[in-house]
């Protein structure tokens, strides 16, 4: 919960991590990929503002108290969706699993959301994993990693037929949301990585299924955009973008912002700090104090007001996953009408 | 800054991520300035940019007997491989077509896939080869799609202030390219045209799809030029980020890095 100027913001970060990346955890012959990959998460937080910046050998591997002091505590976030992310290729145990979050999580009741993950390279057995994970956690989204490795093959589309049985299996299973990792990304090598057109398809040919783009498919956000405006089930997850630009780059920040909210708008965009890449307490408290510029290159971008901020940081995400808002928090109705 | 693309960048003959080179000449002079001002010709194809402004140069040396030596970087270690190859491979093209030159050697360093690039480059492998099982072709779709990119981005650069000076779309779809006031906007989207192989002398239209090369209609327009701002704040949001990420990396400035507009 977050208050300035007499509003109360409900916060829900889409978008975090309790991860291991520490050399304990490194699987032998890829320690090169296991460093490479945490050291390049870590120059990311090397974007936000320094007095937010960790150490290295903090940052592969921070401990629970952290976490919750940094969210919770620190960085006014009610509820936490967990994405989990596995790179077993690289981390022994993972990089976050399902299972290492909620083993966290279950400790403090309330706090999260469990999203789990499937690959279809993993096949029945694949489906079957799914499944228990949905009824042990509760699942009810999703992480999918497109270009991760997996036996020799080095990504896939969501367009893959193995890709569209998991789809259906998720609609079976009760799965509402479907985040899709289109950032920055390795593979496949010859072709554009960051390629949106297979949630394009998918998004039509599972219309009771929403699509989070994660990242919001930078570095190709004109992708993304000129292929959410078509599509009434995708969203846009804000991860990076705020984290990577509102600091670094506020110009380019408010200009990425104004694009979104012209092709998407502000009932299709969620909040995600991307916890531990960068903590959500500045991320929180400068979205809510953020205005588009008044300058003549911003004057045809759309306005954001408080009720759009509300919706970004925690009432759209609300409800894709069903969150219970206290009163305090809603909109008031003529707000909701579209001021 | 003027950007000069040779030719043999985009034709087929004396490619490094072709099959032919262009052949070596006998050792004489040639400045590690000639190696920086070849250098600068070459653009991350994502960004649009020079390698040199974008920090991306560690070093370059030339010997005394003519070897010339360019050390590049990126912002990560996970940079994509594609883009990274074309750019050794730009490099290498360029460097070596100076005259003057025993030898070159361009090495990307720290990157996950430094050594398989670096290795098919100076084997003027191509990329299929190089990355023989995990990748079907060569790079030549992907640098297009990209050019078209640079198309869209650059038209806004050079239609924007036309249309804060008033232009209506009728009039913006009526001008051709040799009509707005001369500028490195202007030149640069004239040169990314030419790359494409879509009309760019003077008659043709000033604004046109990236795909066909043919203008654009008035009733079209608004929602085209959208679309062209769009991809520009993209790349320049992608180039933002990629700059930090870089100066995070490297405590020293690249050589002939330059801090964006």
């Amino acid at each position: 919960m977050y208050e300035h100027n007499g509003e109360k913001y409900f916060v829900v970060d889409g978008h975090m991590h309790y991860w291991n990346a520490a050399p304990d955890n490194w699987v032998p012959g890829a320690e090169q990929y296991a460093k490479g990959w945490i050291e390049c998460f870590h120059a990311y937080m090397g974007l936000g503002p320094p007095e937010t910046h960790w150490s290295l050998e903090k940052f592969q591997k921070y401990s629970e108290d952290d976490l919750m002091k940094d969210v919770f505590e620190d960085g006014h976030v009610d509820k936490a969706i967990f994405q989990p992310t596995y790179l077993n290729e690289w981390y022994k145990e993972g990089f976050n699993t399902t299972e290492r979050n909620a083993t966290m999580g279950e400790k403090h009741p309330g706090r999260f959301v469990y999203n789990t993950r499937w690959d279809p390279r993993d096949g029945d057995e694949g489906l079957k994993v799914l499944q228990a994970n949905v009824e042990r956690y509760g699942s009810t989204g999703c992480k999918l990693y497109t270009a991760e490795w997996n036996n020799g093959s080095r990504g896939w589309k969501l367009t893959d037929p193995g890709a569209y049985r998991y789809l259906e299996r998720c609609q079976e299973l009760g799965i509402k949301n479907i985040h899709v990792h289109k950032g920055p990304t390795i593979w496949p090598l010859d072709k554009d990585a960051f390629d949106v057109s297979d949630v394009d398809h998918a998004a039509t040919d599972f219309p009771e299924l929403n699509f989070i783009v994660e990242h919001v498919g930078l570095p190709r956000i004109e992708d993304f955009c000129f292929m959410a405006t078509q599509e009434p089930n995708v969203y846009a997850g804000l991860a990076v973008v705020i984290g990577g630009l509102m600091h670094a780059r506020p110009r380019f920040f408010a200009k990425v912002m104004g694009e979104l909210l012209f092709w998407v708008g502000e009932d299709k965009m969620l909040f995600g700090s991307d916890y531990a890449i960068w903590e959500p307490k500045w991320q929180v408290e400068g979205f809510v104090n953020w205005e588009m510029p008044n300058d003549e290159e911003f004057s045809d971008y759309p306005r954001l007001g408080t009720a759009g901020k509300k919706k970004i940081l925690g009432l759209n995400a609300a409800k894709l996953y069903g969150i219970d808002v206290p009163a305090e928090f809603q909109l008031e109705p003529q707000l909701v009408a579209g001021a | 800054m003027t950007e000069v693309v040779p030719a043999a960048r985009l034709g087929p003959p004396g490619r490094a991520d072709g099959s032919r080179g262009s052949g070596g000449s006998p050792p004489r002079s040639c400045a590690v300035s000639d190696v920086l001002a070849a250098l600068a010709t070459v653009r991350d194809p994502e960004l649009d940019e020079p390698i040199t402004s974008l920090g991306f140069v560690t070093s370059a040396a030339v010997s005394a007997d003519g070897d010339a030596q360019v050390r590049l970087r990126l912002p990560t270690y996970f940079c994509a491989p594609n883009f990274a190859f074309l750019m050794v491979a730009d490099a290498y093209d360029a460097v070596s077509a100076l005259k003057g030159l025993r030898r070159t050697r361009v090495v990307l360093e720290d990157h996950f896939a430094g050594e398989a690039i670096n290795n098919g480059v100076a084997a003027r492998a191509g990329f299929a080869t190089t990355f023989d099982g995990e990748a079907a072709g060569e790079l030549a779709g992907l640098r297009a799609d990209f050019l078209r990119k640079a198309v869209l981005a650059g038209t806004d650069l050079v239609c924007r202030p036309l249309v804060q000076a008033g232009a209506t779309p009728d009039q913006l779809t009526a001008m051709a390219l040799g009509d707005p006031p001369p500028s490195r906007e202007l030149g640069r989207l004239r040169q990314r045209r030419a790359e494409l192989g879509l009309p760019a002398d003077d008659r043709s239209p000033l604004v046109i799809d990236p795909v066909t090369g043919a203008g654009v209609t008035a009733e079209s327009l608004p929602l085209h030029m959208r679309m062209a701002r769009t991809t520009r704040i993209s790349v320049q949001a992608n180039t933002g980020i990629c700059r930090g990420m870089l100066r995070h990396r490297y405590a020293s400035a690249g050589i002939g890095e330059e801090e964006s507009a």
